[in-house]
């Protein structure tokens, strides 16, 4: 390991890239429920209010709409605010902000106020939460004209791809796969560095088929290449890492070669994030498909309580059978 | 041990100018006569463009409008104390008045409302937000705009308007909250106007006014006969005070009527009734003012058909600026939604640019 890395899990990483652009521009401003004194609940805002105090790093009422509507009026006078939503399934109070004004208000105001605004917000299951802390709401949130997303699933992507967020002119929606935010540490440079938005990350190559995931579900779905690969099964792997907007480029490249697709994602199925996926491929590459794109996903059904969450996630199980089915086809 | 008193309050209500257009002589603010003048020539000219506006629809020359007709005084004795160059407007969508009166020119207030995105305020002078449809979430905008003026100590106030509907969002609840909390410098200005489209007031709440709701957040707080502009420019001159000052937000409740529709959508007819109009009616703002103006020989006669004349001068010259506006660009749709344009807005501009080619030509098309 090099001098200027360190052996960072993914919220510390999210941690660090705070810290560091906040020591960069005193206009960022870090807003939401426990964030100060006390961290926040993952402890993704750990050290910042010792560091900053609190007119930088604020403790707010618990109010979602209420932190996003004030980020929207610190942000219309020229903050760059960081507002932290603390389950994503709390997201639904500030809902009417996001989509009504952060998503709209640069148009809205024809250019004059752009949002520079990260909201951060934990998401997923996988960590025996009580109910409503492990949703997956991604793709409202994409199907919103304004709002870019972005979704990291690893230490290093968290804190370059959060970075490039900070910097950005517009809204992003940051989702933080909390289910990983402790799984492992990878080397992450010390220095400050972006990792580009918009752009796609090809983690494993392979000529057989592609899998297309996301955040959390990264983990399985290379664990299912693996397996494939024990089996003599050649699987390309792309984590997405912004899927508003998504990159188109790198989906095609893949699928034009590997002629089979299977996209994996947590959230529901229907109407879900692989729709989108599926839709663009069929469009645009149909006539190199072997066969019909298969997802892997969540249930159309409310997220279950603990004890039965590890039924509802997507497994490295289900992802080789739908790689399987697009073979058997 | 036992029951202990921890809160006591009360909430005051300010009139000036009675509805005959005499005046409270003590509580009647110093006011010059410039101020007096000002603010009555600005409800005439509010009067005028509203009534021109509803010209303008009937011929199909906008779209839907939402008549400000009774609220002149509620924005014109407030709007006489604000900043064109420090305070914010956070306007919800029936602030026509204000807005007019800090200097948003008129055929781009209208050109809003004939459904023209250029009338959505980016290009103009002063603090102004876009009109806020989602009713009361602009007023967390405000809190957190007077948040940042505290922060900055900068002497801006925000203005965040709403009407009596409103008050029942969760969102004027967090931002009363928010706003004392955090000391922001803001003016939470909520124009009572009796109805929420066809919903009375007091189906909108069990609470005897809306301005003893600033009690419970620890936000000083007034009502005040919003069809009196002696009233309402005394209270907001000294909620601006006080917020400039540094001592945190202010809510101010105007009582009012919405004398029209609730926009040329609707048909107050089906839930009013011409009794209740008319009791309104005698309560004119503009009227009251002009009787107290002539009364105390501010102005004569003259002067008020010489008002008259110029603010209908200055409507019929919006509505030609207005008319005479080219037709928006169809391109724009597409030009700030991001800072960066995604490869999806690209293509879709691309093929709306082509399907206006086919139908237009190349050279009416950028």
């Amino acid at each position: 390991m090099s001098a200027s890395t360190q052996k960072l899990t993914l919220v510390q990483a999210v941690t660090q890239a705070l810290k560091q652009e906040m020591e960069r521009d005193k206009n960022i401003l870090i807003l939401g429920e426990d964030v100060g004194k006390d961290g926040g609940v993952f402890r993704a805002t750990d050290g910042l209010f010792e560091a900053f105090g609190e007119e930088r790093v604020m403790d707010t009422p618990l109010a979602e709409s209420g932190i996003i509507g004030i980020s929207i009026g610190l942000a219309v006078a020229g903050y760059r605010p960081i507002p932290e939503i603390q389950f994503m399934g709390f997201v639904y109070p500030a809902i009417n902000q996001i989509f009504a004004h952060v998503a709209r208000f640069r148009h809205r105001s024809r250019g004059r106020y752009p949002m520079p605004m990260v909201i951060r917000m934990p998401y997923g299951g996988g960590i025996h939460a009580p109910e409503h802390h492990s949703e997956s709401y991604e793709s409202m949130l994409a199907n919103t004209p304004g709002l870019t997303v972005v979704i990291p699933s690893t230490p290093y992507d968290a804190k370059g791809l959060l970075m490039s967020a900070i910097r950005s002119d517009d809204p992003v929606i940051f989702m933080e796969p909390k289910r990983i935010y402790r799984a492992f540490r990878e080397d992450v440079p010390m220095e400050a560095y972006e990792v580009p938005i918009g752009k796609a990350a090809v983690r494993r190559e392979g000529d057989k088929v592609t899998l297309i995931s996301y955040g959390a579900m990264m983990r399985p779905t290379m664990d299912a290449a693996e397996s494939l690969a024990r089996d003599g099964i050649s699987a390309e792997v792309i984590d997405l890492r912004t899927i508003a907007p998504v990159d188109l480029d790198t989906i095609l490249m893949s699928v034009e070669k590997t002629g089979r697709a299977v996209i994996i994602h947590e959230a529901p199925g229907r109407s879900g994030f692989g729709a989108e996926l599926s839709a663009l491929i069929a469009e645009r590459a149909l006539l190199h498909l072997l066969a019909p794109v298969q997802r892997v996903t969540g249930f159309d059904t409310v997220f279950p309580f603990a004890m039965m969450e590890d039924h509802y996630l997507p497994n490295r199980n289900r992802i080789e059978a739908a790689v399987k089915r697009t073979l058997d086809f | 041990m036992g029951y202990k008193k921890i809160f006591r309050g009360e909430t005051l209500r300010l009139e000036i100018l009675d509805k005959d257009g005499r005046i409270d002589r003590k509580n009647m603010p110093e006011i010059d006569r410039d101020h007096m003048i000002r603010m009555f020539t600005l409800m005439k000219q509010m009067r005028a463009f509203d009534e021109k506006a509803l010209n303008l629809q009937r011929q199909g020359r906008i779209g839907t409008y939402g008549s400000l007709r009774g609220q002149e005084a509620a924005q014109a004795g407030l709007a006489i104390n604000l900043s064109e160059t420090d305070d914010w407007l956070v306007q919800s969508f029936r602030e026509h008045g204000v807005l007019m009166s800090l200097g948003i020119p008129m055929h781009i207030i209208y050109s809003y409302w004939k459904g023209d995105e250029r009338g959505n305020l980016g290009e103009h002078g002063i603090k102004c937000l876009p009109p806020s449809v989602p009713v009361g979430s602009q007023l967390l905008h405000a809190v957190g705009i007077g948040m940042a003026m505290a922060k900055r100590g900068l002497p801006g106030v925000a203005v965040g308007f709403a009407g009596d509907g409103a008050t029942s969002e969760g969102d004027f609840h967090e931002a009363m909250n928010f706003a004392g909390v955090f000391k922001a410098r803001t003016l939470i200005y909520i124009q009572n106007n009796g109805w929420a489209i066809s919903v009375p007031f007091k189906k909108q709440t069990a609470a005897e006014s809306l301005a003893q709701r600033g009690l419970a957040y620890n936000v000083p707080s007034i009502q005040v006969d919003g069809n009196d502009v002696l009233a309402v420019y005394e209270a907001s001159r000294k909620a601006l005070d006080h917020i400039r000052s540094g001592n945190g937000p202010y809510l101010i409740e105007a009582v009012t009527f919405r004398m029209g529709d609730h926009t040329t959508a609707d048909d107050q007819s089906r839930y009013r009734t011409p009794e209740l109009v008319a009791y309104w009616e005698e309560r004119d703002p503009i009227q009251r003012m002009r009787t107290f103006l002539v009364n105390e020989k501010i102005i004569s006669q003259a002067d008020e058909d010489a008002i008259s004349h110029s603010v209908s001068e200055a409507v019929d010259g919006a509505v030609r600026e207005l008319e005479s506006m080219p037709p928006p660009d169809p391109m724009t749709i597409f030009e700030t939604m991001y800072a960066e344009k995604p490869w999806h807005l690209k293509e879709q501009q691309t093929m709306l640019k082509t399907e206006l080619e086919s139908m237009h030509g190349k050279e009416v098309v950028r």
